[in-house]
């Protein structure tokens, strides 16, 4: 291994890391944005323009309040909890391809941090992982309504990761492999895109990322009609912060991964036929992912400000009883298409 | 029970079809409502930099009033503090001595005039009741404050300030 | 083989703290960084798609089951029903054995011949589904037909007994 090689991977981790954080903190100001858009108001406008120091206002104000860990609580789960829900947050970005590769000079800068051989099969693994952080939390918090949140927060991530893992399924079919570098590359132009040949699949996916993600109209872990805050009731200060700043972040790499499996990643049509070189059609490429993956997360905010919460036993039923069996019907169809197409064409 | 109006519409509740069963159009028809909304005017006002217009017929602090001489036109009659259903309004009534007829347009005035801004429920009745076209509710809101003592207003708050003339003022400069 | 010294340490030690410490969500939670290291060992092996499954299935499905349920259980010393001398005399005739059995197994100890990969990337998703579905497909379908029922017979059990409700 280079020296240089060292070198760029550290800048790319950097840069991806930043760029993920300054993401997810936007999206906190986003939120309020879209949500007073959608109610008819104007959301948060006072600090600097259009309200665009909110965010650090926030962070300050988070780092400075009284950090309270409850008596009754398991101190060492209890700072476990938001460590490993950050942690596992944030390391899921490293296998999504922003980018074709950079040629500078003679060296070809990979815009990937890791071309790990079974991408998608690693974020599904760093998602299963990241409702530990909100099991810690919520059972070490020594609260009902903490642990009747991680409760649910364990049960749904369950049910729905086996509908999202089916879907997938049906799209690997298509693309005959697993790895996120190759499935975005194979998506050139506007045609090729997996979305037009996986249509119930990313409505089944879209659900599950919604359900993952703990979002509105699937954010019964935290639930504040029923349950006060949560798996986070206790939470102050911080704490309660990285919790949140978690699931923003996870918002932003399901957006990003499902732009990049569904919705052609870097891919934007007629990229070959403008005559710029490879390099401007990388830097383009990148902007245009970005774009996608805004539109993901502005898609998430709207449908959270739209959509009422479902109810525990609607949850189940869904994720179960349509889901799944979707799922495999989608896989099935995709079989048959596969072989007609195989025989016929 | 039986219906005594006869118009009792009992509903039927059709099993969903197909459609309504996937909820998928009800969600579409949800987004584009809020999305409407997204693109529509704002009805939030920025407090400190505009203002909502009142309207006319507001009634806000009291004010009392002075004549076109600048001289105070309340002469304690207590017609005010009667009308008050809330009992807000306290005076106590003086003589107006010889040497004081450019403040005091009557023989007898209020020397001290006191609404308890916190009783006052703004209705209005004091300006009705009023003789001399003394006292008028046309201020602005009340400003709040941290002790209740600071809610009764005396006369230092509630005289209109003393008419200047412009002109005079120039003048005598 | 310096990594793998450490990661296999890791492993036992957290192993062995699985099995001795007293609060059950602990044991639960030092089972999930066992199985962590054991992704770790697949991947040493070049073994990618297993390490990930390792650390999908065992890690992120069946162990937030155990941590649910303990979760919901509130188990502590209180709780924990006195055991009976009988099971502790049963406890320790086990153990004899399994010591018997491990002692056994260490007279027929010999070195293997050092294992030599034909093909490194035979770990890789597809090598793997080629063999799974060429040569070992009757297994494969079997082992499903067994999951199948095992499906089956938990959602009988868990349905509600119409005569009693």
């Amino acid at each position: 291994m280079e020296f240089a090689f060292i070198i760029e991977k550290f800048i790319l981790i950097i840069v991806v890391f930043v760029i993920t954080l300054v993401i997810a903190m936007y999206s906190t100001l986003a939120e309020r944005k879209v949500a007073g858009f959608m109610q008819d108001r104007l959301g948060p406008d006072r600090a600097g323009i259009f309200g665009i120091l909110q965010p650090l206002c926030d962070g300050g104000k988070f780092f400075f309040k009284e950090e309270i860990i409850p008596a009754g609580a398991h101190r060492p789960l209890f700072i476990l909890g938001p460590t490993l829900a950050i942690i596992t947050a944030c390391i899921g970005s490293a296998v999504i391809p922003w980018g074709q590769a950079l040629t500078i000079g003679d060296r070809v800068v990979e815009l990937q941090v890791a071309d790990v051989n079974v991408g998608i099969l690693y974020i599904f693994g760093v998602v299963a992982l990241g409702v530990y952080g909100i099991m810690l939390g919520g059972w070490a918090s020594n609260n009902k309504f903490s642990l009747m949140g991680a409760v649910r927060a364990a049960s749904q991530s369950i049910s729905y990761e086996l509908a999202m893992g089916l879907s997938i399924i049906a799209l690997l079919m298509v693309t005959q492999s697993l790895s996120l570098k190759e499935i975005v590359a194979q998506q050139e132009g506007f045609v090729n895109w997996n979305i037009w040949a996986q249509p119930l699949g990313f409505l089944i996916f879209l659900i599950c990322a919604f359900a993952e993600t703990n979002r509105v109209p699937f954010d019964l872990p935290e639930c504040e009609t029923e349950l006060v805050g949560g798996y986070h009731t206790e939470y102050s200060s911080m704490k309660l912060g990285l919790y949140m700043f978690s699931e923003y972040i996870n918002m932003f790499v399901s957006s990003a991964l499902m732009a990049a499996i569904y919705f052609g990643g870097y891919n934007f049509p007629f990229m070959y036929d403008l005559g710029l070189s490879a390099n401007w059609i990388t830097i383009i490429g990148v902007f245009v992912f970005f774009i996608k993956i805004i539109a993901f997360i502005f898609f998430f905010m709207w449908i959270r400000w739209t959509l009422p919460r479902f109810r525990y036993d609607q949850l189940m039923n869904l994720g179960w009883k349509m889901l799944i069996p979707l799922a495999l019907a989608n896989i099935a169809l995709t079989g048959v298409f596969i072989i007609l197409k195989d025989k016929f064409f | 029970m039986q219906s005594l109006s006869n118009r009792k519409k009992i509903l039927e509740q059709e099993p969903m079809n197909f459609w309504e069963r996937i909820y998928l159009p009800a969600i579409f028809k949800g987004l584009a409502i809020t999305l409407r909304h997204f693109f529509m005017k704002k009805n939030t006002i920025r407090y400190p930099e505009e203002t909502r217009e009142y309207s006319k017929n507001f009634r806000g602090m009291h004010s009392l009033k002075r004549d076109e001489l600048g001289r105070e036109r309340c002469t304690a009659c207590g017609l005010c503090a009667l009308s008050c259903p809330a009992e807000a309004i306290t005076m106590i009534a003086a003589e107006r001595q010889k040497g004081e007829e450019n403040l005091y347009r009557e023989e007898k005035y209020a020397a001290v005039y006191e609404i308890n801004m916190l009783r006052c429920i703004f209705c209005g009745l004091c300006e009705e009741a009023c003789p001399k076209e003394a006292i008028y509710l046309d201020g602005p809101h009340v400003p709040p404050e941290y002790l209740r003592k600071d809610f009764i207003y005396g006369k230092d708050k509630l005289v209109e300030q003393p008419f200047i003339n412009l002109e005079e003022l120039s003048l005598n400069k | 083989m310096t990594v793998f010294y450490f990661v296999a340490f890791l492993s036992l030690f957290f192993a062995v703290m699985t099995i001795i410490s007293k609060n059950p969500v602990h044991s639960v939670l030092y089972l999930v960084v066992t199985f962590f290291t054991f992704s770790i060992h697949y991947i040493l092996l070049n073994a990618q798609f297993l390490a990930v499954v390792n650390f999908i299935i065992y890690m992120g499905a069946i162990m937030v089951l155990f941590l649910f349920v303990l979760m919901l259980l509130n188990m502590n010393e209180d709780s924990e029903p006195l055991k009976s001398i009988f099971v502790k005399a049963m406890g320790v005739i086990a153990g004899m054995c399994f010591i018997i059995i491990l002692a056994a197994s260490f007279k027929v100890l010999q070195t293997s011949p050092p294992l030599e990969i034909i093909n490194p990337e035979i770990g890789l998703v597809g090598n793997l589904g080629k063999v799974l579905f060429k040569e070992f497909l009757l297994p494969f379908e079997i082992s499903s037909i067994l999951l199948l029922t095992a499906m089956v017979g938990a959602v009988l059990l868990g349905k509600k007994d119409k005569k009693k409700a």
